[in-house]
């Protein structure tokens, strides 16, 4: 059970957005971590997937999806293979302007020396009929500990004021 | 030609900074990118089939005398 949440690091992309976020020398003290987030990206699409990696790993990640469109629902696997594991959609230019998406992600026993398992939950602010909501179990099978995630968008950049928080858990 | 950046921060030292990505980074982005093309076609390709097929039966079932409800109803 978490007892404590402490924020490590807030990144904010400035002007001309950013490629990747990355959060890089995590060190072992906590017991679990969480990363808020709140994308959009410069692509001019409604929507663009983001992503993550582990430790620059190339592969070893899956995931499971439950997708809801505000419409349809329906669930896949590896939503973008073994490179990443699938966060959610992050809103983008072509959508409403101004708006942003929400991402919580929770990573168990990071520092571990077992496969580590991820969940994630996400929403795309649209103000408009179609908006994606994502429920998405996570993991990298990997004994090694995470100390750097990298977050990859779809297309183009993360867009200016695209935030991440990164926190560590305590158990006690 | 400008280099695509990242925004870095350092959980340890707190220093943020904004980095070019290396050769390798940005081959393994294109990798990364086509990958997900790919990956977006096929589901896309996998759901147009399926909604056909779900018009089709449609289609098939409306023909043999069943009302719009009585069709959804299997659906």
């Amino acid at each position: 059970m978490p007892l404590t949440f402490t924020a490590i690091q807030t990144v904010t992309v400035g002007t001309g957005g950013q490629l990747n976020i990355e959060f890089a020398s995590i060190t072992g003290t906590y017991t679990d971590l969480a990363i808020l987030m709140s994308p959009r990206g410069d692509a001019g699409n409604s929507v663009r997937s983001v992503t993550m990696r582990f430790n620059a790993d190339p592969s070893n990640h899956s995931d499971r999806r439950l997708l809801g469109s505000g419409a349809t629902v329906s669930s896949d696997s590896n939503v973008y293979g073994s490179g990443g594991i699938y966060c959610g959609e992050a809103t983008s230019a072509g959508g409403t302007a101004s708006t942003f998406s929400n991402i919580l992600i929770y990573i168990t026993n990071y520092a571990g020396s077992t496969n580590k398992a991820v969940s994630i939950d996400s929403v795309n602010e649209n103000n408009a009929t179609t908006a994606y909501q994502q429920i998405v179990a996570g993991a990298w099978s990997s004994t090694a500990a995470i100390t750097n995630i990298r977050f990859y968008i779809q297309t183009g950049n993360f867009a200016e004021y695209s935030t991440a928080t990164l926190y560590g858990i305590v158990k006690s | 030609m400008t280099k695509p950046t990242k925004i870095v921060v350092n959980c340890t030292t707190g220093e943020q900074t904004i980095e070019e990505l290396t050769d390798e980074e940005i081959a393994q982005m294109e990798i990364d990118r086509a990958t997900h093309a790919a990956l977006q076609a096929e589901r896309e390709a996998q759901e147009q089939a399926k909604a056909e097929s779900k018009a089709s039966a449609i289609s098939k079932l409306t023909a043999l005398g069943l009302t719009e409800d009585e069709v959804a109803s299997l659906l």
